[in-house]
């Protein structure tokens, strides 16, 4: 089982640092004979190395997949709203007991149009991850957010939101001050309103803590970011008291994009620039961009309140149950 | 095996020993006393019948949605069979049973949790039956009373579980906007899931004593903890003393206590105001 997205990038990392200190060689040479040939063994190194990530990243396995939506070089909700969004406002307030830097937001202005944008945030080196408590909001990331949907459901704003999270916060604080209810009261919130909604899961959909702000008309997944009832180390230590059973886990989950698709509890899957989003973090943000711009133009055609039933009638008819006398008499027969 | 453990089945001459005080309890006091031990008042766990029994007007619960099935759409290991045990153990389809009742006269939708089915935990049929409950409020006008027994999402229905946290409170939003009382009642255990879903926005949450009633696992948040963790960590008392629940009531007086909260937060409902004649 691979502990680290690193453990199959390895080759690609090794190819990109020769690549780079080639075309350091190239960009000094002087002679043109000479400069032509080292160029042609950067192009060479390049399409080896896009091969590799071609064939690898077409075949990834449900447990690589949670690997890389947990990695720590993904792009994330900062990143997307500073490549999506020219003007971008973050408001910290929870107005009840503090700030929560697990969830990010504010005003923004995106493809020129004023939204309202929420996120998880995580952090990349120490430092930041403990400041973003590693993307698990407390009770006060979700009673921010819930203020911010307001604001936007008063402001006409359509609400657009970043899910990635391993899980929300656990800890006895989070407990003492209700981060059940907040959750669901940010679920609550997202069903009251009456303006445009856009949920895409950029990394980890995180059980309670990724559904509290992904109550949307529209929900899209990236291609490898992951959405789980549970995650898979606890799944697997709960079914075979074994946690490390993770990737068999994963599977059985099926917490993948294709297959959330396939069960109709996300509307699109967006495909990921090659090798992952990692890779080339301005075309991912580009695809996410024009996928929630191209729903809010299929919103806007609707009234207030078509799009507060349209949400309910979304969520409404998710779940796999038969119901007939004849299919009930067959079960227990 | 002592009283709590497994529920039915224990002759009326019989006498167990309380799994919490360990003190031995006369079955037909146990009963007598709605299955709360006489000695330390700890509240054992009621099977969906024992809860209807305890609560309504006597033959008064109607079952309603009876024919749903779960699946299996993941084809997750062992979930077939484990389900299939379930039913046959406790003679239920799912978790839950749905349906209407009356409450000293007055009509209200219900559903109950089964602690003993799956731990509670919610899948599609589950979610399915607690939606209904609430809508069913919401369109004829009368309470909806949800009893809380629950492990959480269940994880062999995958992501299809979580989704149910949603449909649950789109429903309660429902049940808001049509102006109708929802009443969630805590028991041992609320958990994960369901705590962070439909049972936590209720107009009125109440709990039976010492319910354990949670987010995380004790487990997970005793490990996040670097600080002691409170005694009554994650119990109805702790939960009522940080502004989370509005009452604890004892099995005994539920019934009463629920009456007069329909009675008060649906006075305006035709339903409620025709019993008060
Ligand atoms: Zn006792």
């Amino acid at each position: 089982m691979a502990k680290s997205w690193k453990d199959w990038e390895k080759p690609v990392l090794e190819l990109d640092e020769t690549i780079r200190k080639l075309q350091a060689i190239v960009d000094k040479e002087t002679d043109p004979e000479r400069k032509t040939e080292l160029s042609e063994r950067v192009q060479d190194y390049m399409r080896r190395r896009d091969a590799y990530l071609e064939t690898r990243y077409s075949r990834l396995g449900p447990w690589e997949k949670v690997l890389i939506a947990r990695a720590e070089t993904r792009p994330y909700t900062l990143d997307y709203i500073n490549a999506l969004c020219e003007d971008f406002v973050e408001l910290e307030g929870d107005r009840r007991f503090a700030a929560d830097h697990a969830i990010v937001g504010g005003p923004a202005l995106m493809d020129g149009r004023r939204v309202m944008v929420v996120g998880h945030q995580k952090g990349r080196n120490i430092q930041e991850r403990s400041y973003r408590n590693f993307g698990m909001a407390k009770p006060e990331g979700y009673r921010k957010a819930i203020r911010l949907f307001e604001m936007a459901e008063r402001f006409r704003m359509p609400v657009i939101t970043f899910v990635d999270t391993p899980a929300a916060d656990p800890g006895v604080e989070s407990e003492s001050r209700g981060i059940s209810e907040a959750i669901a009261a940010a679920m609550l919130s997202m069903f009251e309103l009456t303006v445009p909604t856009v949920s895409t899961v950029i990394g980890e959909g995180g059980s309670g803590g990724a559904i509290g702000i992904a109550v949307a008309n529209h929900v899209m997944m990236q291609e490898h970011a992951v959405y789980s009832v549970i995650p898979p180390e606890g799944c697997a230590a709960i079914l075979w008291r074994a946690a490390e059973k993770g990737a068999q886990a994963a599977a059985a989950l099926q917490l993948t994009s294709d297959s959330a698709l396939k069960f109709g509890l996300v509307e699109e899957v967006l495909p990921e620039p090659f090798g992952g989003a990692h890779r080339d973090p301005l075309e991912a943000a580009q695809t996410v961009g024009r996928a929630i711009m191209a729903s809010l133009e299929r919103q806007d055609k609707l009234s207030g309140a078509e799009l507060k039933a349209e949400r309910a009638a979304r969520f409404r008819r998710m779940g796999a149950y038969a119901e007939s006398a004849v299919a009930a008499v067959l079960a227990e027969s | 095996m002592p009283f709590g453990k497994a529920s039915s089945g224990v002759a009326p001459g019989a006498f167990l020993p309380c799994s919490n005080c360990r003190k031995t309890i006369f079955a037909a006091e146990f009963e007598a006393n709605l299955r709360v031990c006489p000695y330390c008042g700890h509240h054992h766990r009621l099977t969906w019948q024992q809860r209807v029994d305890v609560v309504f007007d006597e033959g008064s619960f109607v079952e309603l949605d009876t024919d749903l099935r779960s699946g299996d759409p993941l084809h997750f290991p062992d979930y077939a069979e484990k389900h299939a045990q379930a039913m046959q153990r406790t003679k239920m389809r799912d978790s839950v049973v749905s349906g209407r009742a009356t409450l000293m006269g007055m009509p209200v939708s219900t559903a109950i949790s089964d602690f003993h089915f799956m731990g509670g935990s919610m899948g599609s049929v589950a979610g399915e039956k607690i939606t209904r409950a609430i809508e069913r409020g919401a369109h004829e006008g009368i309470p909806a009373i949800i009893f809380c027994a629950s492990g959480g999402a269940r994880m062999q229905e995958g992501l299809l579980s979580l989704m149910q946290m949603a449909k649950t409170t789109a429903a309660v939003e429902a049940c808001r906007s049509a102006g109708v009382p929802y009443i969630a009642v805590f028991t041992d255990p609320t958990m994960a899931g369901v705590l962070a879903s439909y049972a936590s926005i209720a107009d009125v949450i109440v709990s039976e004593p010492r319910a354990l009633i949670g987010f995380a696992g004790a487990r997970v948040s005793k490990q996040a903890q670097v600080s002691k963790v409170p005694d009554d960590f994650q119990t109805a008392e702790f939960l009522l003393s940080h502004g989370m629940l509005d009452k604890i009531i004892e099995r005994k007086n539920l019934r009463t206590n629920l009456a007069s909260l329909c009675r008060l937060l649906g006075g305006h409902l035709a339903a409620v105001e025709a019993t008060r004649g």
